[in-house]
């Protein structure tokens, strides 16, 4: 039987790479119906389904399968949404590679890879923007408690969703203009078109959640007030504030956080400058520090901007870069090029203060770190200089402390992050939980969604019982 | 909701408006800013709370038309609405009794300084204030400044009004006089208070100025707007805008003030293209 499994994932349609680098457009355009029933049908429905525990919200994958391959899509996508609010995202961005895949039964199978979950997770959440009719649910009233959710990424939007199912008053509180997180200012629209995330959080709305932009709480509101108002409060505000690497030269013209590049790019679309009124500089020759999805995505949008080389300089090797296998590809395709175990020391700049170039250190591995991964070591006398006029710094965020600054009594732990019981994210002041990247640092969109599911289940539970006392 | 609820014009290409911002006006104090887009496609840009009504839920923007975004401010009416205002942002000033204090203003700058003024009047302080500009009719909330003050200075490069000056002459001649100043404050165009911080330094008095870097979010989230100050990297929206003027890297701020000039320049092309005459600013 396994022999008529067959060995690779049904083909996925993608804008051809030489056109792509010249256009924001989705690079993964889907599955037809046939496609996706073709896919579905490599899935053995095993009984183990070790793809289900592989998978942080734990979403019934052969169940959805099942009912796609019967072409029953509502009720594929009806599974899908009890156990995950954000399916056309995570299908997208999700490292499945590392989760359900990575576990799945045909992908054990010699020279097989396994089934494509997250393409077919996407294909039916986009058949259902396209064709199914939105469930109407019954809208929120106060009689359960009022909640308010800090943050409107992916952690804070699943809180709110549950939340109001469960029949509260929620209010998000979003520092932007508009909602979505990194969803909307971090991931490129090429990769996850706003479109997608605005019909998801559309439907968010539609459960009567309230969200109201412009509000950055511990300025415009403070955490008392909010403890006056509310039952309890969930607190997703990421890992927003950028770090930089301090090297010599880090405040020349020219160099840029990877969080301001994108933001710049995603969210204030200064990619249709001047149409729209947010400048970004183009870079020619664009040298980007760091390997993970944030460093794949500055390089491949500086490529798109119109850069003539996009380089990748990471001071490990390939095997310990943490990026998605998928956004890795992609980037190779596009003809990004990478520099391993070259690690820059200093950006060098003219007399105006414009970057002109990369002074780099070569680097070798030595015994693992504290993260299991080798440690790479420089290697004294290997010095050179790359010609850039653009340098992206990608090497990671740390907790935005505007909110944490006015709030002393909430325990953080040593990495300046919010301390949180991972099952329930409660903190250390009563009524008050957190989840997502504020408690566990950057880490994935799925993992801040199954935070968000845990305490909305932890804040039902807190004030139900507060009620009946 | 952030409506336009008056607008007047105050000097060539400078506007003094107030908007509705109920959330805002809460807990603003003086020294902190709001970041505003005027409508969707726009930019988000920084400006000073000037001055705010708590009981009617507004706040003041006193701004200069520099380019494309201030343009279209200034060509905005009242019962128009910016499309966002976020805020109170940023680390409010110090107001607290310091003795004397000397307090310099230059172009739009003095919209700024003048809550931190009468913030500082408030607290017992004894304020001398210096106002300067090209001529006489640049130097803007005179009047104001002048009603928390125990002592007004106007310099003018033309000589039009009060001291034949620039606002550096004004510090010298008070110490010279004899006063002792605690502190200083300097607030207006990036070249003034590189100059009023060294002459500050020279005359051995501590000094505030407030910076004004290109920002994007205003919140800590991007880096843009980072700028050098004793040797460190500092996010001027959250760890300032006030620094300490002794320890900035002033030409480094002067060149990222820059960084965006090519395409500031299209944008406000394109759109004076749109708009046609702006004889009226
Ligand atoms: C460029 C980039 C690419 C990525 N790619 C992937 C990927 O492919 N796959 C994947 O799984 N993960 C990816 N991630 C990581 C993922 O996006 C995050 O882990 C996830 O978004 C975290 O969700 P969150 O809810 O904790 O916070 P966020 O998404 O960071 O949202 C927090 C929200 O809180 C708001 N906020 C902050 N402070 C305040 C305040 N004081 N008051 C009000 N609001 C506030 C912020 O403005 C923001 O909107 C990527 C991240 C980046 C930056
Ligand atoms: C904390 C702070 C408070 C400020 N308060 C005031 C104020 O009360 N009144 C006032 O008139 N001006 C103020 N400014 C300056 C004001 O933000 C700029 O004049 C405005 O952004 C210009 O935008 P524009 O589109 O009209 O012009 P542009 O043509 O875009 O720019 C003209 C110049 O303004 C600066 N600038 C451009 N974009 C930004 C940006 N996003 N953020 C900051 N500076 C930018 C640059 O130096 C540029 O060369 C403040 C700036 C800061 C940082
Ligand atoms: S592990 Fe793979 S084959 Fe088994 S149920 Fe999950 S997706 Fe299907
Ligand atoms: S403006 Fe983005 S961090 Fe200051």
């Amino acid at each position: 039987m396994a022999l008529k499994i067959p060995n690779n994932k049904t083909p996925i349609a993608e804008q051809k790479p030489q056109e792509r680098i010249h256009n924001f457009k989705e690079v993964v355009l889907g599955y037809t119906l046939e496609e996706a029933i073709t896919e579905a049908n490599r899935c053995l429905q095993c009984p183990t389904h070790p793809c289900v525990s592989g998978c942080p919200v734990g979403i019934d994958i052969p169940g959805f399968i099942l009912q796609l391959r019967e072409n029953n899509l509502e009720k594929s996508h009806e599974i899908l949404k009890s156990y995950n609010n954000l399916p056309a995202v995570c299908g997208r961005v999700c490292p499945q590679e590392s989760q359900c895949e990575g576990v799945c039964t045909v992908g054990v199978m010699k020279d097989h890879e396994p089934v494509a979950i997250g393409k077919l997770e996407r294909f039916v959440a986009d058949w259902n923007a396209s064709h199914g009719n939105e469930s109407i649910s019954e809208k929120a009233n106060s009689k359960k408690g009022k909640v308010a959710v800090v943050g409107s990424g992916p952690s804070g939007l699943t809180v709110a969703a549950d939340l109001a199912k469960k029949g509260y008053e929620v209010s998000v509180f979003e520092a932007f203009h508009e909602a979505g997180g990194v969803l909307m200012y971090g991931i490129p629209e090429f990769r996850l078109p706003k479109s997608i995330v605005e019909r998801e959080i559309n439907s968010i709305r539609k459960l009567g959640v309230n969200i109201e932009t412009n509000v950055v709480v511990g300025k415009t509101l403070t955490i008392e007030e909010l403890r006056n108002d509310y039952d309890a409060i969930f607190i997703g505000t990421g890992a927003g504030t950028p770090r930089f690497m301090n090297n010599p030269g880090t405040n020349l013209n020219g160099v840029y956080s990877a969080s301001e590049f994108l933001t710049r790019i995603n969210f204030m679309h200064s990619y249709e400058f001047p149409e729209y009124d947010t400048p970004i500089r183009v870079g020619k020759r664009v040298v980007v520090v760091g390997a993970g999805n944030v460093a794949m995505d500055a390089s491949r949008s500086a490529l798109r901007l119109g850069a003539e080389k996009s380089m990748i300089v990471y001071r490990r090797s390939e095997k310990e870069m943490p990026a998605r296998v998928e956004e890795y590809h992609h980037a190779m395709q596009e003809g990004i090029e990478f520099h391993w175990l070259t690690n820059p020391i200093e950006y060098i700049g003219d007399e105006n203060g414009n970057v002109t170039g990369v002074k780099c250190i070569k680097m070798k591995l030595g015994e693992p770190d504290a993260s299991g991964r080798r440690r790479p070591i420089p290697i004294e006398g290997s010095e050179f200089t790359i010609e850039a006029d653009m340098v992206i710094e990608a090497i990671g965020q740390t907790s935005n402390k505007v909110l944490l600054n006015t709030f002393p009594e909430l325990k953080l732990n040593k990495r300046g992050y919010i301390e949180a019981d991972p099952k329930t994210g409660k903190t250390s002041v009563e009524g008050v939980y957190a989840g997502g990247d504020i408690v566990t640092g950057a880490a994935t969109v799925i993992l801040a969604m199954g935070a968000g599911k845990a305490a909305a289940q932890a804040i039902d539970e807190y004030i139900s019982s507060k009620k009946k006392a | 909701m952030f409506e336009i609820l008056e607008k007047e014009r105050i000097a060539p290409k400078e506007y003094d408006m107030w908007i509705n911002a109920p959330r805002v006006v809460n807990h603003v104090k003086p020294g902190q800013f709001v970041v505003i887009r005027t409508h969707k496609k726009g930019e988000r840009i920084p400006l000073t709370v000037a001055d705010f009504d708590r009981e009617n839920g507004k706040i003041r923007l006193i701004f200069q038309a520099v380019g494309k975004t201030t343009y279209e401010m200034a060509a905005m009416k009242v019962g128009d609405s910016f499309s966002d205002v976020v805020g109170p942002l940023g680390t409010p000033s110090e107001i607290k009794k310091h003795g004397t204090v000397l307090m310099i203003g230059g172009g739009v700058g003095i919209a700024a300084l003048f809550p931190i003024i009468r913030g500082l009047k408030q607290m017992g302080n004894k304020v001398i204030t210096i106002l300067g500009g090209r001529t006489s009719d640049l130097v803007i909330m005179k009047k104001e400044c002048a009603e928390y003050s125990d002592e007004m200075i106007i310099t003018t490069d033309d000589g039009s009004e009060g001291i034949k000056g620039v606002v550096t002459d004004g510090m010298k001649a008070v110490v010279n006089r004899g006063d002792h100043v605690d502190y200083a404050w300097a607030i207006g165009p990036t070249i003034m208070m590189k100059f009023s911080a060294l002459t500050a330094k020279d005359l051995g008095i501590p000094i505030w100025v407030s910076l004004n870097p290109i920002m994007v979010d205003g919140t800590g989230m991007c880096g843009a707007c980072r700028v050098t100050v004793n040797g460190n990297i500092k996010f001027a929206c959250v760890d300032g805008p006030e620094f300490d003027g002794h320890g900035v890297s002033w030409d480094e701020l002067m060149a990222r003030l820059k960084q965006y000039k090519d395409q500031e320049k299209i944008s406000l092309e394109k759109y004076l293209s749109e708009v046609g005459e702006t004889s009226w600013l």
